[in-house]
Order: structure tokens, then C-alpha cells, then sequence
């Protein structure tokens, strides 16, 4: 009885309802976004909203059971969340393993399990939470000390496991959320050093899709030759400096010249590297990709399937700065914008209510992120704040690549949008994500192991 | 440590806060900076369905539409519907191969892409349409549509009315602003093109929401935007179909022109031009079949003749120099000119058909008798006038006569391209002969009886009829007498057709005389074989040498005497005297007018003159060439399906010796014309061996000529 009323104390007390407040609001935003994507004005929704027959009215059901589920994690004790991590984690790991033998095909990829009613999980969603948990656990150990390359590697394993799984799994949009895991390895000791690395990494890849090879080659070598003769009284006490410099040159000259179109090649399927060459305004020739010609020989000459991004550009951009209105938008309606319900929901926002809209919305997401890393840092055991980070991480990876792609800044992944994509796995995954934190910020006085 | 790091929140905040500004940025750029955008979404997603109102009609003076719409049907496709098609059958209904298939549907995927629809096979006929509503459900994504062809029941008036067609680039570009898009109708000729604006009605927009594989989705913003389709207006014009169709017959197998008005309005009762054309064959399916033959045509069935065509007027222009010199007071109707035969005060002597002394003693025997030496002289001295001082000043003021007599400038009639025909300037004789003070009367005297280089439309010449007729003004000629539901912009255009147009001072006395002059024509003159049952009239043959082959037949004439309501010229090119050919048809045409049917002999009279053939050889030769059938066919009247409207209107319940050999009813006319006008049926009749050979040509001219000294003398 005790237990219980401190619980309820608690529950009362230190839950943030600033964020439940947002939460709400978005997952209100959400369907009525749906509900634009499905409005058909010779229906009569205000029946099909209690029918469930429409992906709104489901939405609809997947929020009152994932507020069910938020109630519920609230009420539990934030002791089990350190307690169970790890099994999770195991469990969340072998669920993935499993779809490879009970996985149901949906849209292309097997990553799906059926269950009970219809519904179907996606364990390489929910595993985030797994990974968010078991980070958390790894990195707030005693014996962890987290400016060691050991434990950074350790933590990356952690991440990079469930990953691969999605990447084996045809997810390559789920796998590339787990990134998002830097963020709190970032503020828990990783060096900026790495960070640095990975950004110059990533001009480098741009650039090498950007630029013809030979000229890449030459300001790459430009740069290397200025900086040596730059500092070259440095390099003169130090020969071991110009080796360092040498090294990285060569490193660089064989991602451009080797790795790059190995991976374009070799490792993506021929639509992946189209839609990331789109995205700098140039054609992938498919005849190059070794993975496609081997699966299939037909297909060659595939058309580039910018088409997406294409028409979701238009869509947000017919919005222009007031939008068409509620229920108006003649892209919605007519459907140009495929996959507009779930991973471009951010289109029929973007028509109906313009650039005020979508400056409000993101404005809304901007105050959820800086919310939840205000209590991240409220947290006096790291565990709470190593999940609050990778929660901020996966929302804010989440909003980015999804509201990015959808105005052609990034390559078309299957990322929802969170809270707002029609989806009950994503709901859920979210949801609890939010509530586990909510639940552990509300113990925010207690250390938690 | 975790104190050690707490900063790096706040990096971690201001690594978020960069990445949503570079989002708002983006946004910036694509919601408020780019207008394609929202044009892309507006070419996605709005159907712009253009709403065509009907055309409007054209009716003849007693409402008898000469045009009409009707329905047409369209065989479309939408090529990403069209799978699973039953492409066998489709293609045994259609009369294609499967190549052709193939080929159309790559057509319309280029014009139309693969969501919308477009046309595969246009102007269905009713049979194919029927086959092809019982067999469509084999053929997924094809579907019929609607839509609205012009169809002349009469058969007629080809030239005059003109034909709508689609709009091409040049079209675009000329009324880029007039709201015509790719696809559109258009009149191109004749009154269709010169009342568009009428006939086209406002076509209706209607925009609707369309979905991603172009279905309609419904009314754009509940069509607000929507503008409604105003049908097009009626045209009420002066023509009647019938003597329209007698003009038509009446040329059939001959190179001419006929062109009826009346002269108290200025209406354009019948306007032939030959050889001419079915109008139907202009539209639907048959277009395409035709179009390309017609303009290949060596004969030009598509020329309309009647408004372009060039001809000297011969002696059809001798009124008008008898006008012009007794206005100028230079002679009295008295005046007489002593012609042997030949008129040789210019040297080189020119030759008059008369010779018998007296023919040309005062203004009416020489305009009856059609004497050239006393329009000859008549011509110099208006031309010599010592009023003016100069041979140059008084062809100027003689050029004006002719000039507000309505020749050489375009009169306005309400058809597009008239031609002004040629009365030529001084300075074009300047040209020719060098400084004016070397010419005289004696360089061009031939002008005086319509030849040298005078030349004159058809049209003109019968507009010159009703100046006479009018005794002094005429109407601008015009088809339309009013548009339905007129408004201020229609009257304004329609003014100039219903002012009076006074364009001499001549006084009516002088008018008279004239009048009196082409009576006696018709009396006894060149042209008195020719009768019209019930009226006097009055009459100007004409026989106009030409530079490309035989003489011209020309007639020019109005009726009744007093009171006129008809004028009429005709010109039938290369087929001799003016009395001989182009004389009949002028007379049956007023005779059809004015006594709204034909009396039998007239009837027989005119089917005989329909068969005659007076095609220039080269024509022929042309045809041969090219093995072609003429395109005079198109003015068959013994068609069933249309019911012979000219031959049972004319001659209801009667025994018609139809198409019985053609010397059969020469004789039987002959005895049956014996009662009253003796002459005048025979020289209509005589032509019958022109049918097969066009040799025999010469006699008959021949005959004529000594027909007419009998005439003279009688």
C-alpha cells in the first residue's frame, strides 16, 4: 500500500507535463494529418472515424492503447528498467534473428512479425528502445570508464548489432537510425575528435559524388602539399608528422578512388545509390551496380525514382507561405505524394497550412527536443541521462532525415516521421520511449544503477 | 565527468538548432521563394475541362438550316487502362493491323501521356460506333466520347459557308490571345471563319481535381472557378437553298461562277462557284480522306471563284461605259455610231459582231446588239474628254466611274479574301507605254469593252447589276442579314451591309435608259432566246476573249425590269458566247427566284445544261493522269439518302424524263417549245455531244453564232 501511494506520489509529482502536453498535441497532429491523407469528401468520415476501417480511426485506436501504455510505464518502478535491460536487449536482438524465419513480407522488406488481430511488430523498431536501454545500463556502470576506445567500441557493438540486422533485413532506414546513438556517446565522453573524423568523412563521400574523380584527386593532394609546406618547420623536427599527413592523404585518395563506388556498387542495391546520386542532381548508371545485375539481369535501365521526392517537393512547395487550407490540398487529395500517410505525412501538413505551418510544427519539435534535453540534464544518474540523450537522438534523427527527404535535402529512406507517421509499431516505439524517460525523470532524485 | 561534460548539451542543442534552421531554410526556399511549385501542383492535380457550347447555325432566308451540328464519336484510350484489350478484335472492328495498333497507342502516349486519355480513332461511323459499344467491355481503357461536327443537309454552298478544322501552330500564334488552345475547332473559310467570334459561342471551363492516375476526383473549390459554356449565335443570312443548289447543278462539269443577289438589300441570295465540292466531305472522318485531294485538285474545287476569280468582263461592262459617258454629258441616248463591222479610228481595226448598217444608230440598239465599235468610241471619248485636258486625267476620272461602279476594289463582302480584280492605274500604263503624255484613249481602247487588262470578280459584276437594277446605289454585298440576338459589337460589324452605298451622282433618267437598253436586250437583242416565265428583264451578255484558251461566257442580269429583286452574273469559263451558256443559267436562276420553282421546260432545260460538259481539255487530261474522278461529283442530286430536294420540290408528282439519253428530250423540247418563244430552248439543248468528246464544240458554236444573226434579225 505504501509502495503504491509513493508511486502515485511520485506519478503526480515529478512527471514532466510539459512533454505528455506535447506529446498529445502531436499525436493529435498526426491524425488529423492522416485524416487529410485520406478525406474524401463523398464519405462520411465522422462514421469511418469509429469504424477503423480508415488508417486514421486505426491511428486513433494505436493512441488510446499507447496512452494506455504510457499510463502503465508510469506507474511502474524506474528500477526496472536498469533491472531488465539487458534481457531486453537479448530479447529485442533474437526477435530480429527470428523474423528472418517467421518474418512477414510487407512492402519489400522482412522484417515484420504478425500478431494477434491483424497487426504487425516490427522488432527492428522497438529494438531501439533495447539499445537506448542497454547503453544506458553499459556506460552508467561504475567500472565503466567512458573516455576509454574500449568501451567506445564495446557501446558501438552494442549499437551497430541490431543495425546489421535491419540492414540484413532490407531496413536500411531503420539501421541508419541507430546513428542517432552518438549524441549520447557524444555527451557522455566520446572524443569531438571522432565526431570531427566522421563530419569530414562525410564531405569527403559528398564530394566524391559531387566532383569528377580526377579533380577531386588533385585538391585533395593540393591540400595535403599546403599543408605540409605550410608547417613545414614542424614537419622538419618531426618526420613521423609528415607520415601522419601521407597516411591520411592516402586514406582519403582510396575512399574516393576505391571505397565510394565499391559501396555504390557493390554494397547498395541499385535504387539506393540512385536516390542518393539525385539528391546532388546526378544519374546513377545502374549498369555499374553489381549487386542489382547479379540479382536480376533485366534490370537495367531502371528509371530513376526521384519521382518521390519530386512530388512531395511539389506538395509542400504548392503550400507556399499560408498553405491551401485544411482538407484543400489538391496534392493530397489527388494523391500524387506516394506513401503520403507514413513516411511523407509531413507533405500534407506542408500543402494545407503552408510555411506557417510547418514553421510552427517545427518549432514544436525544436521545444519537444530542447525539452527533453533539459531533463536530460536534470538527471543525476547517468543512466537516465544516457537514455534521455538517446532518446533525444533517435527523435531528432527521426525529424531530420524524414522532414529532410521530404524536401529533397537527404536521399528517400523509410524513416517516419514520430508521432505523426501513420504506423502503431512507430506510435508505440515512441511512445515508450518518451514514458521510460518520463518515468525515469520523475525519480530523477534517485541514482539509478 | 558528467559535470566535466555538461557543455556538450549545449553543443549537442545548437548542432539540432543549425539542422533545423537549414530545414526552415529549405522550406523558405521551396514554400515562399519557388513559384513552380505550386504551378506543378496546379498541372498534377486541376483538370481544366474545356466545355465546347455548340456552334452556332446558319439558316438560309426561309430558315432552312444550311448547316447543323451533330454528334460524332471519338474512339479514346487511356493507354495505362488498356491492358488485357482484345486487341484481334478491336483492330478486325477498326480495319487496321496490329502494327497500326501499336503505333497509335505510342501516338497518343506521346501527345497525351499514359494517365490521360486521347484520342486513338477520331469521327466514328455509325457502324463502327455501334460495333464498337457491344464490344467495349473486351476493350479495358477505351471509351467513346462525344463530340459535336458540322453536317450540311442541303449538300451545298461549300465555298460560302467554309469548313471548321482544328487549330494548328500558325492558327495559335495569329489569336494567341483569343483563349484557343491545341485541339480546338476553328472556322477556317468562308463565313465560318469570318464570323468565329459569332458561331464559337464562349466555350465554359470547368476545373476539376484529378488524382495521380487521372481520375476526376470532383469539382475543383466547387467550381468557383468554373465559367459557363454560352452557346454559339445563329446566322440569318439572305441565301436560299434551293436556287443555291440550281446555281451549283446548273455549273456542274463546267469552270464558272455564279453569283445571285438582291439588289434591295444587298443579300447574297446564291453564290456558286464550280467546280466545287460536297461540304460534307470537309468533316468528321471524312476530312482527312479529302482534304488533301481537294487542294491537289488541278481544277481547284476549293477556289472560290465567285469573290476571287478574275475574269475581263467582255461586253458586260458596256452599261457602265454607256453610264459613264452620258453622265459625262458626252453623248445623249440618241447618240449613234454608224459600226460596218469593224471600228478602225485607232488604226488597227477592231472587230464588232455586227455589220449591218443601223445596229448601233442609238445607245439602246447598240447595247442590245452589243455593238464594239460604239463602246470603242464611247470609251475614247470619255477617255479623250476635253474637260480634262489629258488622256491621263480623263482615264483617272473614267477609273473613278468604274471604280464607285464597284469594280477593281474589294466591295467587303462578309467572306474572307475577296480580291479586288483589276482596274488598272495610270501608272501601270505609264509603265507599259512610258511618259503619259505619250499615251492616248487609242493605247487601252479595248477597256471600253471590258477587256485589256480590266478584269472583274464575279461578285462584282453582279453588285454592278444591282447599282443598274437600283438605278444608282447598291448594298454592300453580304451573305448575313442578322445574327441572332445581335448585340452592339454584331450591329457595328452588320452596319456596313445595311447603309445604302450612293456611289454616283447619275441621275435615275440615265439609269433608264440603260434599263432600257439591256431590256432590249432580252427583247431582241443578244440575249432574247432567254426567257423567265412571268417577267420582263433585263440582260448583258458577254463573250470575253482570255489568254488561256477559248472566249469566256458571261452573263450578267436583273429582273424584274421594274421594281428589280434579283441580279445575277454568271461567267463559265472557256466555253464561248456569253448568250450560249453562261445566258441560260442566268435566266433559270432568276426564273428560280422570282417565281420560287421552275416550270417544266425550264426543269428539262436545266437538267440538260447540268450535263453539259464543259471542262477544259486539260482538266480533263489531268484527271486522266491522275485517276481521279472529278469533284463536281459531290453535287449529285440523284442522291437517295438526302431525298432529291431540288428535283422533288421542283417538280412534284411529275413524269421527269430523268436521265434518258440526251438527244431524246432535245427533240421533244424542241416540239414542245414550239408555242411562243421559238428560239430560245434550242442552243441549251444542242450541246449534248460535249458529253463524251469536246470536239464537237466548234460546230456548235458555229450554230450559235448564226442563231444569234437570226435572233438580230428577228
Amino acid at each position: 500500500m505504501s509502495t503504491d501511494k509513493l508511486n502515485q506520489n511520485n506519478f503526480s509529482k515529478g512527471t514532466d507535463f510539459a512533454v505528455i502536453l506535447l506529446y498529445f498535441i502531436m499525436v493529435a497532429i498526426g491524425i488529423l494529418c492522416i485524416f487529410m491523407v485520406e478525406y474524401n469528401p463523398s464519405a462520411n468520415w465522422s462514421s469511418s472515424f469509429i469504424t477503423g476501417k480508415n488508417n486514421y480511426s486505426k491511428q486513433i485506436y494505436f493512441a488510446i492503447f499507447c496512452a494506455f501504455v504510457g499510463i502503465f510505464i508510469l506507474l511502474m518502478d524506474s528500477k526496472v528498467f536498469t533491472a531488465l535491460a539487458n534481457i531486453l536487449y537479448g530479447g529485442g536482438i533474437l526477435l530480429m534473428i527470428a523474423t528472418f524465419v517467421i518474418g512477414k513480407n510487407i512492402n519489400g522488406s522482412k522484417s515484420w512479425i504478425p500478431i494477434a488481430g491483424g497487426f504487425n511488430l516490427q522488432p527492428a523498431e522497438v529494438c531501439k528502445i533495447f539499445t537506448a536501454l542497454i547503453l544506458a545500463k553499459f556506460i552508467s556502470r561504475p567500472e565503466t570508464d567512458f573516455t576509454k576506445l574500449k568501451n567506445h567500441l564495446i557501446a558501438g557493438a552494442m549499437i551497430a548489432l541490431p543495425a546489421i540486422l535491419s540492414i540484413a533485413q532490407h531496413e536500411m532506414g531503420l539501421a541508419l537510425v541507430y546513428s542517432a546513438f552518438i549524441f549520447a556517446m557524444y555527451r557522455e565522453g566520446l572524443p569531438p575528435a571522432i565526431l570531427i573524423v566522421l563530419l569530414s568523412f562525410a564531405v569527403l563521400v559528398i564530394a566524391t559524388l559531387l566532383l569528377e574523380p580526377t579533380v577531386l584527386a588533385i585538391i585533395l593532394t593540393a591540400i595535403a602539399v599546403l599543408f605540409i609546406s605550410s608547417m613545414i618547420k614542424r614537419f622538419k623536427k618531426n618526420r613521423n608528422n609528415i607520415l601522419i599527413v601521407l597516411s591520411i592523404w592516402a586514406i582519403c585518395f582510396g575512399t574516393v578512388r576505391f571505397a565510394v563506388p565499391y559501396i555504390f556498387n557493390n554494397v547498395f542495391e541499385c535504387y539506393q545509390s540512385t536516390r542518393i546520386y539525385s539528391m546532388v542532381g546526378k544519374e546513377y548508371d545502374c549498369g555499374a551496380n553489381k549487386k542489382s545485375a547479379a540479382a536480376s539481369g533485366k534490370s537495367h535501365g531502371k528509371k530513376p525514382d526521384d519521382y518521390n521526392v519530386k512530388q512531395s517537393k511539389i506538395a509542400i512547395g504548392s503550400g507556399g507561405f499560408s498553405g491551401r487550407g485544411f482538407l484543400k490540398g489538391t496534392q493530397t487529395r489527388g494523391k500524387y505524394v506516394p506513401e503520403q500517410h507514413t513516411d511523407f505525412i509531413f507533405t500534407s501538413l506542408g500543402e494545407a497550412f503552408g510555411f506557417i505551418g510547418t514553421s510552427i510544427f517545427l518549432g514544436l519539435y525544436l521545444f519537444f527536443l530542447f525539452r527533453l534535453i533539459r531533463i536530460a540534464e536534470r538527471q543525476r544518474s547517468t543512466f537516465s541521462r544516457v537514455y534521455a540523450y538517446s532518446v533525444v537522438g533517435i527523435f531528432f534523427f527521426h525529424i531530420a532525415v524524414n522532414i529532410s527527404m521530404t524536401i529533397g535535402l537527404f536521399p528517400v529512406v523509410g524513416i517516419p516521421l514520430p508521432l505523426i507517421s501513420y504506423g502503431g509499431s512507430s506510435l508505440l516505439t515512441f511512445t515508450v520511449l518518451v514514458f521510460i524517460l518520463l518515468r525515469l525523470d520523475a525519480d530523477r532524485q534517485m541514482v539509478l544503477r | 565527468m558528467a559535470l566535466y561534460n555538461s557543455n556538450r548539451g549545449g553543443i549537442i542543442q545548437i548542432i539540432i538548432g543549425v539542422i533545423f534552421l537549414i530545414l526552415i531554410g529549405q522550406l523558405i526556399n521551396i514554400q515562399i521563394f519557388s513559384t513552380k511549385y505550386t504551378l506543378a501542383a496546379d498541372n498534377n492535380a486541376i483538370y481544366r475541362k474545356i466545355i465546347y457550347p455548340d456552334r452556332g447555325i446558319i439558316y438560309d432566308h426561309k430558315k432552312r438550316a444550311l448547316l447543323e451540328n451533330t454528334i460524332s464519336y471519338d474512339l479514346v484510350v487511356i493507354p495505362n487502362e488498356a491492358k488485357g484489350v482484345d486487341t484481334t478484335t478491336l483492330c478486325e472492328i477498326l480495319k487496321i493491323s496490329k502494327e497500326e495498333y501499336a503505333k497509335r497507342m505510342i501516338e497518343v502516349i506521346v501527345k497525351n501521356s499514359r494517365v490521360k486519355a486521347g484520342v486513338f480513332e477520331p469521327f466514328l461511323s455509325t457502324e463502327l460506333y455501334a460495333q464498337l459499344t457491344e464490344n467495349l467491355y473486351r476493350f479495358p481503357g477505351f471509351s467513346l466520347t462525344e463530340r459535336s461536327i458540322r453536317s450540311y443537309p442541303y449538300n451545298t454552298a461549300a465555298h460560302v459557308l467554309g469548313y471548321v478544322a482544328e487549330v494548328d501552330v500558325n492558327f495559335l500564334q495569329k489569336h494567341g490571345e483569343e483563349g484557343y488552345e491545341m485541339g480546338d475547332y476553328a472556322g477556317m473559310t468562308g463565313l465560318e471563319k469570318q464570323y468565329e467570334e459569332v458561331l464559337m459561342g464562349q466555350r465554359g471551363v470547368k476545373r476539376y481535381l484529378r488524382d495521380n492516375k487521372g481520375k476526376i476526383q470532383g469539382a475543383f473549390e466547387k467550381g468557383q472557378f468554373d465559367t459557363l459554356a454560352i452557346a454559339g449565335r445563329n446566322l440569318y443570312t439572305g441565301m436560299d437553298v434551293e436556287v443555291q443548289q440550281l446555281a451549283e447543278k446548273l455549273l456542274t462539269n463546267k469552270v464558272g461562277s455564279a453569283v445571285v443577289i438582291n439588289p434591295k438589300t444587298g443579300s447574297i441570295i446564291a453564290m456558286a462557284s464550280s467546280p466545287g465540292y460536297n461540304p460534307n466531305l470537309l468533316t468528321g472522318s471524312q476530312r482527312r480522306k479529302t482534304i488533301g485531294r481537294l487542294l491537289l485538285d488541278t481544277a481547284r474545287p476549293i477556289y472560290n471563284r465567285a469573290i476571287k476569280g478574275q475574269y475581263p468582263p467582255g461586253s458586260t461592262f458596256k452599261p457602265m461605259g454607256a453610264l459613264i459617258a452620258l453622265d459625262e454629258g458626252l453623248i445623249t441616248p440618241s447618240y449613234g455610231y454608224n459600226c460596218f463591222g469593224s471600228y478602225g479610228a485607232c488604226g488597227d481595226p477592231r472587230k464588232c459582231e455586227h455589220h449591218n448598217a443601223g445596229h448601233a444608230a442609238n445607245l439602246q440598239l447598240a447595247l442590245a446588239n452589243s455593238c464594239n465599235s460604239y463602246f470603242l468610241q464611247v470609251f475614247r471619248m470619255a477617255i479623250d474628254n476635253p474637260k480634262y485636258h489629258n488622256a491621263k486625267l480623263g482615264y483617272l476620272k473614267w477609273k473613278e466611274y468604274v471604280n464607285s461602279f464597284g469594280l477593281g476594289r474589294k466591295l467587303g463582302i462578309d467572306l474572307p479574301s475577296e480580291n479586288k480584280a483589276s482596274i488598272p492605274d495610270t501608272a501601270r500604263y505609264n509603265k507599259d507605254f512610258g511618259n503619259p503624255k505619250f499615251w492616248n484613249s487609242c493605247y487601252m481602247l479595248t477597256l471600253g469593252i471590258g477587256q485589256d487588262r480590266m478584269t472583274a470578280t464575279p461578285l462584282q459584276l453582279a453588285n454592278a447589276m444591282a447599282l443598274i437594277a437600283n438605278e444608282g446605289y447598291y448594298y454592300t454585298p453580304h451573305f448575313v442579314d442578322s445574327v441572332e440576338e445581335e448585340d452592339e459589337h454584331d450591329k457595328e460589324i452588320l452596319a456596313k451591309y445595311r447603309t445604302k452605298q450612293e456611289v454616283t451622282k447619275i441621275s435615275s433618267d440615265i439609269f433608264k435608259i440603260i434599263k432600257e437598253g439591256m431590256h432590249d436586250v432580252t427583247v431582241y437583242g443578244t440575249a432574247a432566246f432567254i426567257k423567265v416565265p412571268g417577267h420582263e428583264y433585263c440582260a448583258k451578255t458577254g463573250t470575253a476573249q482570255n489568254p488561256h484558251g477559248k472566249n469566256h461566257s458571261l452573263f450578267v442580269c436583273f429582273a424584274p425590269k421594274d421594281n428589280p429583286k434579283v441580279a445575277v452574273a454568271v461567267v463559265v469559263e472557256n466555253a464561248g458566247f456569253g448568250a450560249t451558256w453562261a445566258g441560260p443559267i442566268g435566266g433559270l436562276l432568276m426564273e428560280k427566284y422570282l417565281n420560287d420553282t421552275l416550270t417544266p421546260e425550264s426543269k428539262l432545260k436545266a437538267d440538260n445544261l447540268s450535263k453539259v460538259d464543259l471542262l477544259p481539255q486539260a482538266i480533263k487530261d489531268w484527271y486522266v493522269r491522275n485517276n481521279k474522278s472529278s469533284y463536281m461529283a459531290p453535287i449529285e442530286y440523284n442522291n437517295d439518302e438526302l431525298g432529291d430536294v431540288w428535283d422533288m420540290e421542283m417538280l412534284p408528282g411529275e413524269a421527269i424524263p430523268k436521265i434518258k439519253k440526251v438527244d431524246s428530250p432535245i427533240t421533244k423540247l424542241d416540239t414542245a417549245k414550239s408555242t411562243p418563244p421559238a428560239s430560245p430552248v434550242a442552243p441549251p439543248a444542242k450541246p449534248k455531244p460535249n458529253k463524251e468528246t469536246n470536239l464537237p464544240q466548234k460546230p456548235k458554236k458555229k450554230k450559235a453564232k448564226i442563231l444569234n444573226n437570226v435572233n438580230r434579225q428577228a
